[in-house]
């Protein structure tokens, strides 16, 4: 923020106040250099045989848990913003209290029980941990959604039909980018949320960086522990900074 | 500016009442789609599923053949009674007759799996076992569902709404208790852990207790801090924000590193029960969790406290310890309640995960189960965790309104 107050000072400066880019940075260099860390984690580990994860490789797992992350996130903005609009409008308005009650009673369910039970259902892999993520990451979006739009001031709703926008152009271009920082800031928490449960799908059996801390927590093997908690530490802190930059931006 | 937007309201409000006047003339949409998923789910999906042992996978067996037929006439009327109510005008009263008619729904459906599950140990023995399928989930929760909604509308008040809560959980309880339900998987897979399973709710309590013994002193302090030093605020939030944003396994996982060097370099913490593994790493990652909505709640629950107040308090000659703990305090309470009640039921959820360092808790027979592919101990588990978390939701939200009962809104 302060970077954007201050832009003539140049290139490092610029960067410096941006926690994002080094976050992100970080992240990227650990999934570089890891593979390289035997020496590393041997002198760290002594007593471990084999102190390195390596029965998939940090890419495949950072690019698998994201890609679990982000198709259940498209979905999740598609419909949790849509469901959103749907309930605050005339035709949906009688869905709105019960929706309200779901999200609300939903939201307390521990997203583990919620990607647990998800397994009797679909089975073991990586499909009952999108569905989870996409049943658990609804929430937020909805009731952020609607307390967005619910919240947008009558003064600009009204001035919006005085000069005569139809319903769908009004909610386009006055009550949608109005209700946007709250909306975000929903997405934001079901994302990373999402991170997080993403984490512990290795233990229904997807493939995401959560894989070596739960191989490492069974196998008493605490180097996989570390590396596993490193990365998607880095990766949840990054993504959660990255939300941070766009809020900026929106103001 | 408040007295032009409250102007500027008053039309938007009427235009509100308004809508909902008309809606509620007409049929209830949502009940009747409920209602329409039911009867969707009875006709196509099992009502149980059943497997000649516990591992196997089930087959889907539905309504009408899984219960005798007075049992299914019995579901199958209720069900149609739900649409009536969906349909009639609306009010109180059809509120009261959903409420009622979807509480009698959902013991009828529970006793119908309970009786389904008799039927087939006194045909294939008491190994065979019976699951719960699609069609028992989709009554349930809809019926549940429903019976939420209408109390909602019927008595808005926490303390109402627990009080039919309890009653409606005590009837299952004694179906349960009464042994109707006892062959079903999920009660064989209770039984054969029920000397343990005791111990693993009060050991998620006592983690949760725990972590809010230290969260809460800490988090109030930071809390205070934030009010009393605005240009701490930034990088305070933002520190405990970065803890609550890395995954909770992460964190535990961090812990065990440092933990069981600690107890390597000093022995005696071993006997104390701290190391690597286990309640300490399991306790100080949740109470890291639990800073953040603590600090937060308590920032913003004094802050709520209005300025004259303060200045009157002052003018009493009150100091400031005493403002903060007869004035602010006592007037930030019902936010420092409901900051309390996030803190319970986030830190309730993240305790399951804690069972995979060790720490116990109802995160294990979830874990075991998925270890074992066996999926009604998954269930236990999980319906266990999410009940524990929807008691304590409903306990503090209770709390919370009596706090508020009496005060001017």
């Amino acid at each position: 923020m302060s970077a954007r107050a201050l832009p003539s000072t140049g290139g490092i400066h610029h960067l410096a106040g941006r926690p994002a880019i080094w976050a992100t940075l970080a992240f990227l260099a650990a999934l570089a250099l890891l593979p390289f860390s035997d020496p590393l984690f041997h002198a760290l580990f002594p007593e471990l045989q084999r102190p390195l994860y390596t029965r998939a490789s940090f890419v495949d797992l950072a690019l698998s848990h994201a890609a679990l992350v982000g198709v259940a996130s498209l979905v999740v903005v598609s419909v949790g913003i849509g469901v959103g609009i749907f309930v605050t409008r005339p035709a949906g308005r009688d869905f709105a209290g019960p929706v309200d009650t779901l999200t609300a009673v939903g939201q307390t369910f521990p997203p583990t029980a919620v990607l647990a039970l998800a397994v009797p259902v679909i089975g073991y892999g990586g499909a009952p941990t999108v569905i989870a993520l996409i049943a658990y990451g609804l929430l937020p979006v909805v009731s952020a959604t609607i307390a967005g739009l619910n919240a947008v001031p009558v003064a600009p709703v009204q001035a919006a039909d005085g000069i005569g926008l139809s319903p769908a152009g009004r909610l386009l271009k006055v009550e949608l980018p109005l209700a946007a920082p709250v909306i975000l800031s929903g997405v934001r928490t079901s994302v990373i949320l999402n991170i997080g449960t993403a984490t512990i799908g290795s233990t229904v059996g997807a493939l995401t960086l959560g894989s070596p801390i739960i191989e490492g927590l069974s196998g008493s093997n605490p180097a996989y522990v570390l590396q596993g908690a490193i990365l998607v530490g880095l990766f949840a802190i990054a993504t959660d900074l990255w939300f941070d930059e766009l809020e900026h931006a929106l103001h | 500016m408040t007295l032009a937007s409250d102007a500027a309201l008053a039309p938007a409000v009427e235009a509100s009442l308004a809508r909902r006047k008309d809606a509620e003339a007409r049929a209830n949409p949502l009940l009747v789609l409920i209602v329409t998923g039911m009867v969707v789910a009875l006709g196509s999906l099992g009502f149980v599923a059943v497997a000649p042992n516990r591992i196997l996978s089930g087959k889907a067996v539905p309504l009408w053949s899984a219960v005798e037929p007075g049992s299914a006439l019995l579901v199958g009327a209720l069900v149609v009674a739900l649409g009536v109510a969906a349909l009639v005008r609306s009010g109180p009263w059809r509120d009261r007759m959903t409420a009622i008619v979807a509480a009698a729904l959902l013991i009828a459906c529970v006793a119908a799996a309970g009786h389904a599950g008799s039927l087939v140990a006194a045909d294939s023995g008491p190994i065979a076992r019976t699951s719960l399928g699609a069609a028992f989930w989709i009554v349930a929760a809809g019926s549940a569902f429903a019976l939420a909604d209408a109390t909602g509308r019927l008595a808005p008040h926490p303390l109402a709404q627990a009080a039919i809560a309890a009653a409606v959980v005590s009837l299952l309880a004694a179906l349960a208790f009464s042994g109707a339900l006892s062959d079903l998987s999920l009660a064989r897979e209770f039984a054969n852990r029920q000397s343990v399973y005791g111990a693993e709710v009060v050991r998620h309590m006592a983690l949760v207790g725990g972590a809010l013994a230290g969260a809460l002193p800490i988090g109030g302090v930071l809390g205070v801090v934030a009010l009393r030093r605005p240009g701490w605020r930034k990088p305070l939030f933002g520190t405990l924000n970065l803890v609550q944003t890395i995954p909770s396994i992460a964190i535990f996982g961090l812990l065990i590193g440092p933990l069981s060097a600690l107890a390597g370099a000093a022995p005696f913490l071993r006997t104390l029960g701290i190391g690597g593994i286990g309640a300490a790493p399991a306790v100080i990652a949740l109470t890291l969790y639990g800073l953040l909505p603590i600090a937060r709640g308590t920032f913003t629950g004094l802050a709520s406290v209005p300025e004259p107040v303060i200045d009157a308090a002052r003018g009493m000659g009150l100091d400031e310890r005493q403002i903060l703990w007869k004035v602010s305090i006592p007037l930030a309470l019902p936010i420092l309640v409901a900051a309390l009640r996030v803190v319970v039921v986030q830190l309730t959820g993240l305790t399951v995960v804690a069972a995979l360092i060790g720490a116990g808790g109802l995160g294990s027979f979830i874990f075991q189960g998925l270890g074992q592919t066996a999926t009604d101990l998954i269930l236990l588990g999980a319906l266990s965790a999410i009940v524990l978390a929807l008691i304590a939701d409903l306990a503090l939200r209770s709390l919370g309104a009596v706090l508020t009962s009496g005060r001017p809104s």
